[in-house]
């Protein structure tokens, strides 16, 4: 190794040098860029009460929505699987952003191939690129399951799945035995907890029904037949592990069926492989016999819900994403309830101490204003969260907020639980809405805190606000969604995560003579 | 509950068949029958429900916004015989995607359970299967049984003759057969022969020859079926023939459609197109 250190400038330092600065004026000449005055005017303008009013008044164009696209969840539900190749039958560029997307949140690769299809494939339909896509990503990558999203362009020609597949099987490209689970998932509609649902109640029904097994609830036996346990949607692999840590310490046995952990927190080995962990293909099967099952994004998973109490037959406890004091509490209520288990004693002493936690900060933290922008059930959590350490939720944008659960609104059951605390009297929700919105809200009518995923950063940077990265997709900053949100120990991490944004800000803003010590 | 679909080429009197058909199921057999148009025209239950229909699926939707804001009652009519009708809509001519348009209002149809207490579902499709939309209906899970209307005319054969490779794409991998060829007569030469043959090509049957009458021509400037308009007349009866037949039809097959060629032979052979020496000599007989 040579000693000679190595000058390696990071971003900001490097395009500041000469060169680059040069380089950026001459090419501003090309541009024809509007004058220094009138950017700074527009500017000036676009952070005006009177542009506010414009932009709520806006029909046409959604810009920056908090939002994805059917597939993306899709393919994450389908990497929840053991040994499982998530195929998009579709262009490779949708797949190209699924993949990315995903990478960038988790930091490790995503496995998933599609069917290429291109122009003549939007002519012809894409059985062909569908039958040789199976035939020659099962011979490469060597899955024991492939499961099927569809993409835009593949949902307007109509191609239909299950006779696409029949046809594979009759070409003898695939044989009658190999699991190719599916689910049709246009984008003009819902988001990525849409297409999250409906590809795990694709896995689910699809592995049930060629099992032959009749679903009988509480009569299992086997190991894994207790409790099904779903988290949905799930951006923080730290989450699959709390709550792991809560199952064992109530000493239930469990099957979470969706556990895309292994995959998105694979260790370096000098190997790599395809599949790493995931739900056991014939534990599906099984968990038909459970007990009941846990749901923890009840607006996520209304698909997969309903098969689960539908044709399975059995009890389902859902809610949505437990952070917080309360929602643990109620996380533990509703295991200790399915499972006829008390809550234990580790779990109970947990709380206290976190409890405690929130004490000490709470003086920091007492009616602190922030916005909100998330899922809907992360935002439930989050709302439930604000309300219980004091802060008070100001703006709240759900851009796929449009969805209920048992007829209930999204927006209802926000309001109902704003209302339900003197903390929650500011608060206005905004379903539907974008970050754009957003932007005007936090600079015309200031907030202390922004809450949300890195989307959120430039609106938060305008209004000078700090931003608490919370959600999906985290793409800026690392190792976030490794420690969990939910659970007691959640709670914690969310709280010094907060807390401490609120103390560095103190530290930052000082007004010369409290840059305190001790705080 | 049986759930059946009316093909066939355009202008071919589909939906007028199967109004006609589907009034006499519902009244002399007492089926419970929900017809679901599936063409942008809307147009397929006009006779059943003595109006145009006001409200397709599509045509709600776009102007609330999302089908996702529709409600199930506010798209479905009752009319003649207790049938229940739903139009699918569609976008204008020349816009859009008529396909996505039938995927995505049956989609909606089915998730939101309105096809409940029926004994027969019948969708009513436009033209021969030109995009994936259209074949929809008989997707996996959807129609089983399919009735093609077709005519003496080529080109009405022709089409039959596409549905049938349609058909035969989905009914491989899938539950879907033929039920057979329903004749609407056009009066042409050796009509019901012509058809019977194609039928035993195409491995199906001729499950029923309507012959022409002007009174369903009467009956629909009424907007009616002839169910509704004469019950009396010996028309009715044809229909309720055909809707008993496909009561008790048995005869669901697998089709094997032919090539152009072969059908063109057979036309010839049926003297419908006149081989090239016949139509010289015809064109030295008129002199020229």
């Amino acid at each position: 190794m040579s000693k000679e250190k190595l000058d390696i400038p990071d971003y900001n330092s490097l395009f500041a040098e000469e060169r680059y600065v040069q380089q950026r004026a001459n090419k501003k000449q090309f541009e024809a860029p509007c004058s220094e005055q009138n950017t700074a005017e527009a500017l000036a303008y676009s952070k005006s009460a009177e542009y506010m009013e414009k932009n709520f008044d806006r029909k046409a164009v959604v810009i920056n929505p908090h939002k994805a696209c059917q597939p993306l969840g899709s393919v994450m539900a389908a990497l929840g699987f053991e040994k499982t190749l998530p195929f998009v039958h579709g262009s490779q560029g949708c797949n190209s952003y699924f993949r990315s997307h995903l990478s960038r949140h988790f930091k490790e690769p995503t496995p998933a191939v599609s069917s290429s299809m291109t122009e003549d494939a939007a002519v012809f339909g894409g059985m062909n690129n569908l039958i040789d896509g199976l035939e020659n990503s099962i011979a490469l990558y060597k899955p024991e399951m492939v499961a099927l999203c569809t993409t835009c362009m593949a949902e307007v020609i109509g191609d239909d799945l299950s006779s696409f597949i029949g046809n594979a099987r009759i070409k003898g490209v695939i044989t009658e035995e190999f699991p190719v689970a599916f689910c049709n998932t246009p984008s003009f509609v819902g988001s990525h907890i849409t297409g999250y649902d409906s590809m795990l109640k694709g896995i689910l029904s699809y592995l049930y029904e060629r099992s032959g097994i009749k679903a009988s609830p509480g009569s299992g036996t086997e190991s894994g037949e207790k409790l099904n346990v779903m988290l949905g949607f799930e951006p923080y692999t730290g989450n699959f592990a709390e709550i792991r840590k809560i199952l064992e310490a109530f000493d239930t046995q469990y099957t979470i069926l969706g556990d895309h952990s292994g995959n998105y927190d694979s260790p370096a080995t000098g190997e790599y492989e395809y599949y790493y962990g995931g739900t056991k293909l014939v534990d599906v099967p099984l968990a038909a016999n459970a007990l009941g099952s846990l749901s923890l994004q009840k607006y996520t998973l209304k698909k997969t819900q309903d098969f689960i109490s539908g044709t399975w037959n059995q009890p389902i406890t859902a809610m949505s994403t437990p952070l917080g004091i309360t929602g643990t509490d109620k996380l533990l209520e509703a295991v200790s309830e399915l499972t006829g288990l008390p809550v234990p004693a580790s779990l109970t002493e947990e709380r206290g101490r976190v409890v405690d936690a929130l004490t000490d900060s709470h003086p920091y933290l007492h009616g602190k204003r922030v916005a909100l922008v998330g899922d809907p059930d992360l935002l439930i959590g989050l709302i439930g969260f604000c309300l219980e350490v004091g802060m008070e939720p100001v703006h709240i944008v759900c851009s796929n907020g449009d969805v209920d659960f048992n007829d209930v609104k999204f927006k209802d059951e926000a309001q109902a639980l704003l209302d339900s605390s003197p903390y929650g009297s500011e608060a206005t929700l905004y379903i539907g809405n974008d970050l754009w919105h957003m932007r005007s809200l936090l600079l015309n009518d200031p907030i202390d805190l922004a809450i949300g995923s890195s989307h959120l950063k430039f609106a938060a940077k305008d209004a000078g606000v700090p931003l608490i990265r919370v959600g999906f997709p985290i793409l800026d900053r690392h190792h976030m969604h490794r420690y969990p949100i939910i659970g007691y120990q959640g709670t914690l991490n969310l709280l010094s995560l907060i807390v401490n944004t609120v103390l560095d800000e103190l530290d930052r803003n000082h007004s010369g003579f409290n840059y305190d010590l001790v705080r | 509950m049986r759930q059946i679909a009316f093909y066939g080429k355009g202008g071919i009197g589909k939906s007028t068949t199967s109004q006609n058909t589907l009034a006499q199921l519902a009244t002399k057999f007492k089926q419970r029958i929900m017809i679901v148009g599936c063409d942008p025209k809307a147009d397929s239950t006009r006779l059943i429900l003595n109006t145009k229909a006001q409200n397709s699926v599509l045509e709600l939707a776009a102007e609330l916004g999302s089908v996702e804001d529709l409600e199930l009652e506010d798209v479905l009519q009752t009319g003649f015989g207790d049938i229940i009708n739903v139009e699918c809509g569609g976008p204008e001519p020349g816009v859009g995607c008529a396909g996505r348009g039938i995927i995505t209002a049956i989609n909606f149809l089915e998730q939101e359970g309105a096809y409940q207490d029926l004994d027969f579902v019948s969708y009513d499709v436009l033209g021969d299967v030109v995009c994936g939309g259209f074949a929809m209906p008989i997707r996996e899970g959807k129609a089983q049984e399919i009735y093609i209307v077709c005519s003496g005319e080529m080109m009405a054969m022709y089409a039959a003759n596409n549905i049938a490779r349609g058909i035969l794409k989905y009914a491989t991998s899938g539950g879907v057969r033929l039920g057979g060829l329903i004749c609407n007569s056009r009066n042409t030469d050796r009509e019901d022969e012509l058809i019977m043959e194609l039928a035993r090509r195409l491995n199906t049957q001729m499950i029923h020859f309507v012959p022409r009458d002007n009174i369903v021509q009467h009956a629909e400037l009424r907007r009616m079926t002839v169910a509704q308009y004469n019950p009396a007349h010996q028309q009715a009866k044809e229909y309720e023939i055909l809707a008993e037949k496909i009561l008790n039809n048995k005869m669901l097959t697998i089709p094997t459609p032919i090539s152009m060629e072969e059908l063109e032979e057979l036309l010839m052979e049926f003297g419908i197109i006149e081989d090239e020496e016949a139509a010289i000599k015809k064109l030295q007989a008129s002199g020229q």
